[in-house]
């Protein structure tokens, strides 16, 4: 039994943490959320410039060629980090699905740009307020030409690429990715408000923009296996804020007196805590589950990534949002940073689907298995 | 990362399963049921004890012991290999976890190796039994409140009190009881660990009827119960930092990775999927699928959580804080879960024994479990120790500190 990152792995975790605190504060998401920037473009420099939008990506194809438990180790520190950059965007959507449904030629073409960061990529899936499963997807991809309406694309005004999830055919199912170059005829992009400003968010239109299948185009099979990968990924983002969050309000619950004591003092603040705490570590170590899931190519992905799906979504919210409570009138400031993790970890429980419909998912897998 | 053995673990594991297949039954396909109506007769004593003895000679016995203490001197991840096994077998359990995790090796590290080596050694091969008195009426998770007292008679000590919570009292030859030595000196101060003969007559045993009907437990009555000076366990007054030392042991005892008690994902989904509700089975309503899948999520984070645990002993290491989460997790899931399934049977929920499903397996489960969230530590306590030792935030204020324990108040 070898359930822990090795030794190198959590070398790479320290240089990673070392470089985002120096490089990524908290100001840092504070300015994108005031400003009109999609991204922090010198972060994602220096980013790109480290390598690690390509750890997973094969040397062939310009990337590092490390696996995907060396990118889980980056994501947890990208969320404690809560990094204004398009990092799941193009690294754990777009990247992803090129790496696992793109034919040769368009993995040789973007790969490359996307592991150096020359591209930005993105993924758009959801077209509206509702369950974003095969049936709900109106988009369509005929001919060559990309039609419909997607919305809450993450960097969808920063992206140059995206995969788009579109009809390929009348059948329910006949659905699949499509490959569109953002800066073509027929784009429309608007950026759109969201709860979480520090990050970007756009609606897109096509109306008959040149588009390609990736690879033959595979139905909503491929779809889900690239949101089980990208969910995997991403609960290590949700980890590493649920303990940036429980780290704050523990040096808060230390330096701030009532009554004569510090509030971590009290049992109610103490009891809390510990919930958190339970709930850190319980996402951890269903997180540890799908980054070996990913990494192994095992088939109990599907069962993996919905499980640290769940239970990072569930700590990050709790942990988020006790984090505000514990500061009191202060975490409720605009000043205060306590509301930049709040949405933060809102938006990453959302964007690749509520925790709600991931609990469906994994029954439905769990009854799979049973009836194997 | 992966989750297979080390070559030499494998083979242990081989081994362990071999030794265990010739050994003992395997146990019975079924949902985890919480009866056990024969624990602590006669009968059931004996083939406990009969069983220690069995794994004692093969030396798979308290694996890691060390062998100037008797043990065979194994690797803590060992012990984890063979508790993963036995699992896998029906044989007595719930006998010589006290005495041989917390008591005896108490015993080892303060007394004199006279004394403490041949118990040690009786105790392994199961010819005795040793339980813990710590607990009272008065003092459960304050357990430094302790009031029995020990007094000074010549060179014996003369103990009175009442103990309670002692689990398998009845059936033990040995017991270390905490106990008061000075009233004047502030509450941790004045206390003194003892071993005692259980079978005394001065020691009364009464078997406490828990809620669930039940009795694993006891009360401990102390009537002038006379003691030697060499049966103090550690310094005159020195006892609570012996008692440290016990729950210190306590500690270090790690599952193997089941995911926790009561009722699994698949029992769950096996009595949603039987159970019909107006729209259908129970399993195809999305709340019911929701709320399962939600505890799924818990006992699957506990069972990898105890991995890495495994893990870090694997590697030599010692576990990290988060090993401490395991039963204030378990205990409320399946509180939570067996409460559900109740609820999942609708007004027949409430019935018990033949007439129920399963044959009352899941009431048996909603009634043994509140005592889960109370034994060894509650969840409270727990909450405590995971925010003051794991998260550094300060101690309650206490009032009781600094001042001669019979100055403290102590209620009705």
């Amino acid at each position: 039994m070898d359930f822990d990152f090795s030794d190198d792995q959590k070398e790479m975790r320290a240089q990673a943490r070392r470089f985002l605190e120096e490089n990524c504060p908290p100001a840092k998401a504070r300015a994108v959320m005031e400003s009109d920037a999609t991204h922090d473009a010198t972060l994602w420099k220096k980013i790109a410039d480290l390598g690690w939008l390509g750890t997973a990506v094969p040397e062939a194809h310009g990337g590092v060629g490390l696996g995907h438990e060396e990118l889980c180790v980056l994501a947890e520190e990208i969320g404690r980090a809560i990094a204004p950059v398009p990092f799941n965007s193009s690294v754990y959507l777009a990247t992803e699905a090129l790496l696992i449904a793109g034919s040769e030629a368009q993995k040789a073409e973007w790969l490359p740009k996307l592991a150096s960061g020359a591209l930005i990529g993105t993924f758009a899936l959801a077209e509206k307020a509702a369950d974003a499963g095969p049936e709900g997807v109106q988009a369509s991809l005929t001919g060559g030409a990309l039609s419909g309406r997607k919305v809450a694309v993450a960097d969808g005004v920063a992206a140059d690429i995206a995969i788009v999830v579109a009809r390929t055919g009348p059948g329910a199912e006949d659905v699949g990715l499509a490959l569109v170059d953002l800066r073509a005829q027929g784009v429309e992009r608007a950026p759109a408000d969201s709860i979480d400003p520090s990050r970007s968010f756009a609606t897109l239109t096509f109306d008959g923009a040149a588009a390609e299948a990736l690879g033959d185009g595979a139905g909503w099979s491929v779809v889900e296996h690239l949101l089980d990968r990208a969910a995997a990924l991403t609960a290590f983002e949700q980890v590493g804020l649920s303990d940036v969050c429980l780290d704050m309000a523990k040096e808060y619950a230390l330096t701030r007196y009532a009554f004569g004591r510090p509030i971590g003092s009290f049992q109610a603040i103490k009891h809390k805590l510990a919930d958190v705490y339970v709930a850190n570590e319980l996402a951890r170590s269903n997180a540890y589950y799908g980054a070996w899931a990913l990494s192994s190519g095992s088939s109990e992905l599907a069962e993996a990534a919905a499980g640290a799906r769940v239970s990072a979504t569930e700590a990050a919210f709790l942990a988020s949002k006790e984090n505000i409570q514990t500061h009191g009138g202060m975490g409720y400031t605009w000043e205060g940073d306590c509301h930049l993790y709040y949405r933060r970890a809102k938006a990453l429980s959302l964007q690749l689907g509520a925790a709600r419909v991931w609990k469906e998912k994994l029954i439905r897998r769990l009854e799979r298995k049973n009836a194997a | 990362m992966d989750f297979e053995d080390s070559p030499e673990e494998a083979q242990f594991r081989q081994e362990v399963y071999a030794w265990l297949a010739e050994n003992a039954p395997l146990k019975k396909e079924g949902p985890s049921s919480a009866r056990d109506d024969d624990h602590g007769s006669p009968q059931a004593v004996a083939a406990a004890k009969a069983w220690q003895a069995t794994k004692a000679a093969r030396g798979f016995a308290q694996i890691p012991w060390p062998k100037e203490w008797g043990g065979p001197g194994g690797a803590p991840i060992q012990q984890v290999i063979y508790n993963q096994e036995e699992a896998k077998f029906d044989v007595p359990r719930m006998y010589f976890e006290i005495g041989l995790g917390m008591c005896v090796p108490t015993v080892l590290t303060y007394c004199d190796p006279a004394f403490a080596k041949p118990a040690a050694e009786r105790a392994l091969k199961g010819d005795e039994i040793w339980c813990q008195l710590f607990s009272e009426p008065a003092a459960g998770s304050d357990s430094a409140g302790v009031q029995t007292k020990a007094v000074r008679d010549g060179e014996d000590w003369v103990i009175n009190g009442q103990k309670v919570w002692t689990s398998g009292a009845h059936f033990c030859d040995y017991g270390i009881i905490l106990t008061r030595t000075d009233p004047d000196a502030p509450k941790h101060k004045g206390l003194t660990m003892f071993w005692i003969d259980m079978k005394d007559p001065a020691v009364e045993c009464r078997p406490i009827k828990q809620m669930s009907g039940a009795s694993h437990f006891n009360e401990v009555y102390l009537n002038d119960l006379r003691v030697k000076d060499s049966q103090r366990i550690g310094e005159l007054n020195g006892g609570w930092g012996v008692a440290v030392t016990t729950l210190m042991f306590e500690r270090l005892a790690v599952g193997g990775g089941d995911g926790g008690s009561g009722p699994g994902t698949e029992a769950m989904m096996a009595l949603a999927r039987e159970t019909q509700l107006e729209e259908g089975p129970a399993l195809q309503d999305r709340a019911v699928r929701e709320r399962i899948a939600e505890w799924h999520v818990r006992a699957q984070g506990l069972k990898f959580t105890t991995f890495r645990t495994i893990t870090a002993l694997s590697k030599g290491q010692t576990p990290g804080p988060e090993a401490s989460i395991g039963k204030l997790v378990s205990a409320n899931t399946a509180q939570e879960r067996s409460d559900f399934a109740l609820d999942l049977q609708d007004m027949a929920g409430l019935l018990m024994g033949e007439e129920a499903t399963h044959d009352g397996q899941f009431q048996d489960v909603f009634l043994a479990i509140p005592g889960l969230r109370i034994a060894g530590g509650t969840d409270e306590i727990l909450k405590n120790v995971i925010a003051e030792r794991v998260l550094g935030l300060p101690g309650d204020a206490r009032v009781d500190k600094n001042v001669p324990f019979k100055d403290v108040p102590k209620g009705g």
